[in-house]
């Protein structure tokens, strides 16, 4: 035994005789991951998140959180001089005094992009593979959760430098709040301690900011990772994977230097592009004030489909009995939002309710072989792309040379037209790829050489599949729909008759499929050749 | 429910094909020599770092393509911090990709579902201690249990009430009075209608009494546009024709959508605009919405002019500026 070895194992058993860690640790080293690039989308989350928390500490070293009315005296020019908040002037101290700082700066701010990003992407993996189904309903819950908290959390955190950009963001958020029926005009007042924009507003959300969210964040992504950890990762269908088996590297050392190794890649794209891409340059907006406001004001990209539903909503206000309610507001502002995030975290139930499938599921689905499913993301991120397409329309119009009200009419008349046309042609794309999986099950694949039999007849050489290729494309399941219960076996109707009968339609369009290769055409084709 | 039959049977995992540096230990040592080259560069990022933040003045600037214009100090320290972890990272991946082992393993999964007995005896457990406590025997404890931990939340809402003030009346007022002078924003100077050409514009605040200071929340409800058309121009009612004074007519600055400034005036088409959600407003029939989500025209300021000749409120605001709120009351 050398000396390192023994060194080593006299640590190892200090730790172990006080806590007990070697049971646990010995499970943990040898644990199993598959691999696949799409499974480090929430690596990359994950990393983003580590990287904010470590620049944002690096930035709240210099930044003051407060309204207070400072004269500038730094050292860039342009701004000397000027009646600014601490908060606005301190991030110019930290954009332009401090070494590193404006790096940094633009560093949380691409992780925070990333972030977000990462989180969507992520998110839509999950979907499109049927990831989110049992038992991982709790895990997709607490993704959603995370959803949105880092919305607002980006929000707030862009809201900080007090800028004329910031400012008018908080602006907006201001009259949401006070569009909330009854007791709009007092939570806004309550937020922001009087009238807007007052002087507690900064200081506030730099609280939640910094402390209230990142905590929040910090217990759900723990839960999150350990439900990951305790129910395994779920793996795609291939050769030798089941329900039952999970198939991949151990933790130790393969996936502890993937992992590792890929952290330092995230935070080093990171860092990359807070050296080369400015983002964000306050100096250039100047101090907030309520009377000003620049061309093309835009959030942040994550923020830019709510945005976009504001600009596209009908101009509807109800005045009655001395009150008002701004529908302008309150539908693109709430009320969509709420539905749209709602069903999203309950989508995983009222699938299992579609269906009627109530199993675990560990095999991932191709998106192909769930139609349904598959059709109803791509519409919903068509939704989302007409509002954010809607929320740019300003920087659209200038760009490309189009008239705002095109752009405009072509978002109001395209969130309602198109999501439901892209749900039609992507159900149809996914049936028309599983047809083209069974005819390459069933008849190989086409290597395009051409033969000429004895007889005079051309034929194309068709390659057979490999066994593994094959079994991949044919080895998922196919449920069929269920069958409705409209009466019980003495004629009396089902009670629950309609609602059985929405099931079974919904059941019967879930199920549509192009059915793939049975056992007996299978062994129909052998013989034949 | 599903179609079980499977058609192929299940070949098991593909035949495990060695890498070049499994079975050639020249291809390790190369693979291996290319890890440290990854780990140097590193080192060199980070030398790169330290020389760009004591070596390079915050004030120098170089010329890039695509980039323009950019500072030397915070471009090179971002590269060396760049290079410095993303060459770990490659180095790392690179590492287990060539050399650590790439057998896949198999785990067994269990169903995530408890045993049976587990979960008899859970429920047992928990009938029998929950027993114990005799909660179902004793209903005057549940209900007194119930009552007080229902209104222990109380507490921390009420805390809350000293966030802020009520509203009160606050949102429907401005500081504008009859007879409270325009003075420019920024400048706080009065003006007359003469300082204004045909086709201008200018933005204003109520003169207010010496010492008094001009907050953000004033300028957030107080912003008044200052525009002038020729007279014949505009196509209004009596009354609000009245409100102006020779083609000279005042609006809130602030959008009755969202409260945005609207600052965008297009002198040609004599139309505001929001730059925010682009509620475009028709200056020449009183601010009236012709296009975007605002559902109100913005408010129109009486003006005139004092005895010295320099403009002033007619009276103040008939209706409430910004976005609407619930006790906003209409016309």
């Amino acid at each position: 035994m050398s000396a390192r070895e023994r060194v080593a194992g006299q640590v190892a058993n200090y730790v172990d005789e006080r806590t007990g860690a070697a049971k646990w640790l010995k499970k943990t080293v040898t644990k199993v991951f598959p691999d696949h690039w799409s499974f480090m989308l929430g690596e990359i989350v994950l990393y983003s998140f580590i990287i904010l928390l470590l620049s944002g500490t690096f930035l709240t070293f210099w930044f003051d959180p407060s309204m207070r009315e400072v004269e500038y005296e730094g050292s860039y020019e342009p701004l000397s001089g000027l009646k600014m908040s601490a908060a606005y002037a301190s991030t110019l101290h930290i954009s332009f005094d401090v070494r590193g700082g404006l790096l940094m700066r633009q560093v949380h701010h691409w992780a925070a992009l990333i972030f977000m990003a990462a989180m969507v992407a992520h998110l839509m993996r999950v979907f499109f593979t049927g990831a989110f189904r049992k038992p991982r309903e709790f895990n997709w819950i607490i993704g959603v959760g995370l959803l949105t908290l880092g919305i607002v959390e980006g929000f707030l955190g862009y809201s900080l430098p007090d800028d004329l950009l910031s400012g008018t963001g908080i602006r907006i958020a201001e009259a949401i709040i006070q569009a909330i029926p009854v007791v709009g005009s007092y939570l806004s007042y309550f937020a922001f301690g009087g009238a807007f924009p007052g002087e507690m507003f900064i200081p506030r959300i730099y609280v939640v900011h910094i402390l209230l969210i990142p905590g929040i964040f910090l217990a759900l992504i723990t839960v999150h990772l350990m439900l990951v950890w305790y129910q395994k990762h779920t793996q795609y269908p291939g050769p030798g994977r089941t329900e039952k088996n999970v198939v991949g590297y151990p933790l130790m050392p393969v996936y502890m230097a993937k992992a590792g190794g890929f952290f330092f890649i995230v935070f080093g794209v990171t860092a990359f592009l807070g050296a080369v891409a400015s983002i964000n340059p306050i100096w250039i907006y100047g101090p907030y004030t309520p009377g000003q406001i620049g061309a093309g004001s835009q959030p942040d990209w994550y923020m830019g489909w709510l945005d976009g539903l504001v600009r596209m909503a009908p101009p509807i206000e109800t005045h009655a009995f001395g009150h008002t309610i701004s529908w302008n507001i309150l539908i693109p502002g709430l009320i969509i939002p709420g539905i749209i995030f709602t069903g999203m975290a309950l989508y995983p139930f009222i699938e299992s309710w579609m269906t009627g499938d109530k199993r675990e599921h560990h095999l991932l689905d191709r998106p192909r072989n769930a139609p349904n499913r598959t059709a109803l993301g791509a519409m919903s991120i068509t939704f989302m792309l007409v509002t954010l397409i809607n929320g740019g329309n300003d920087l659209l119009a200038t760009h490309f040379d189009l008239s705002i009200n095109q752009i405009m009419w072509f978002s109001r008349i395209g969130v309602i037209v198109l999501p439901p046309l892209v749900f039609v042609i992507t159900k149809r794309i996914c049936l028309s790829l599983q047809r083209a999986d069974r005819e390459l099950v069933l008849h190989g694949r086409e290597t395009g050489r051409l033969v000429m039999l004895p007889h005079g007849e051309f034929i194309e050489v068709h390659e057979p599949l490999s066994p593994h290729r094959a079994y991949t494309l044919a080895s998922h399941e196919q449920p069929a729909a269920i069958e409705p219960v409209l009466a019980d076996e003495n004629g009396v109707r089902n009670p629950k008759g309609v609602k059985a009968k929405v099931q079974t339609r919904l059941s019967r369009a879930h199920s549509e499929q192009v059915a793939k290769p049975t056992a007996k055409e299978m062994l129909e084709i052998e013989d034949h050749h | 429910m599903s179609n079980e039959i499977a058609p192929l049977t299940d070949p098991g995992l593909p035949e495990h094909i060695h890498r070049k540096a499994d079975v050639d230990p020249i291809a390790a040592k190369k693979a291996e020599r290319q890890v440290g080259i990854l780990f140097l560069l590193s080192v060199l990022g980070t030398i790169l770092f330290v020389y760009s933040y004591v070596g390079i003045d915050e004030d120098v600037f170089i010329f890039l393509p695509i980039m323009g214009n950019t500072n030397a100090h915070q471009l090179f320290l971002g590269l060396g911090l760049a290079m410095s972890l993303f060459f770990i990272g490659m180095a790392a991946v690179h590492w287990a990709k060539t050399l650590m082992p790439d057998h896949e393993v198999i785990d067994i999964r269990k169903e995530q579902r408890s045993k049976d007995e587990d979960r008899t005896q859970f429920v047992a457990t928990v009938k029998e201690r929950g027993g114990e406590a005799g909660l179902g025997r004793r209903p005057f404890i549940k209900r007194t249990m119930g009552l007080a931990l229902g209104l222990v939340g109380i507490s921390p809402i009420l805390l809350l009430r000293d966030l802020g003030p009520l509203p009160e009346n606050d949102l429907n007022t401005t500081n504008w009075a009859a007879g409270t002078r325009l003075v420019t924003d920024p400048g706080n100077r009065p003006i007359k209608p003469s300082d204004l050409e045909v086709g201008g514009v200018v933005q204003v605040q109520p003169e207010f009494p010496p010492g008094k200071e001009r907050h953000l929340d004033d300028i957030a409800q107080d912003s008044v546009l200052l525009i002038r058309i020729r007279p014949e121009e505009f196509n209004l009612t009596p009354e609000r024709l009245s409100w102006t004074y020779q083609g000279i007519i005042a609006f809130s600055k602030i959008c009755s959508h969202m409260g945005c400034a609207v600052a965008l005036y297009e002198q040609t088409t004599k139309h505001l605009l929001c730059p925010c959600h682009q509620s475009t407003f028709d200056v020449t029939r009183a601010a009236k919405v012709i296009f975007g989500p605002a559902a109100r025209p913005l408010p129109q300021l009486a003006i005139t002019v004092d005895s010295e000749g320099y403009l002033v409120a007619q009276a103040p605001f008939n209706e409430a500026v910004g976005p609407s709120f619930w006790g906003r009351d209409s016309q």
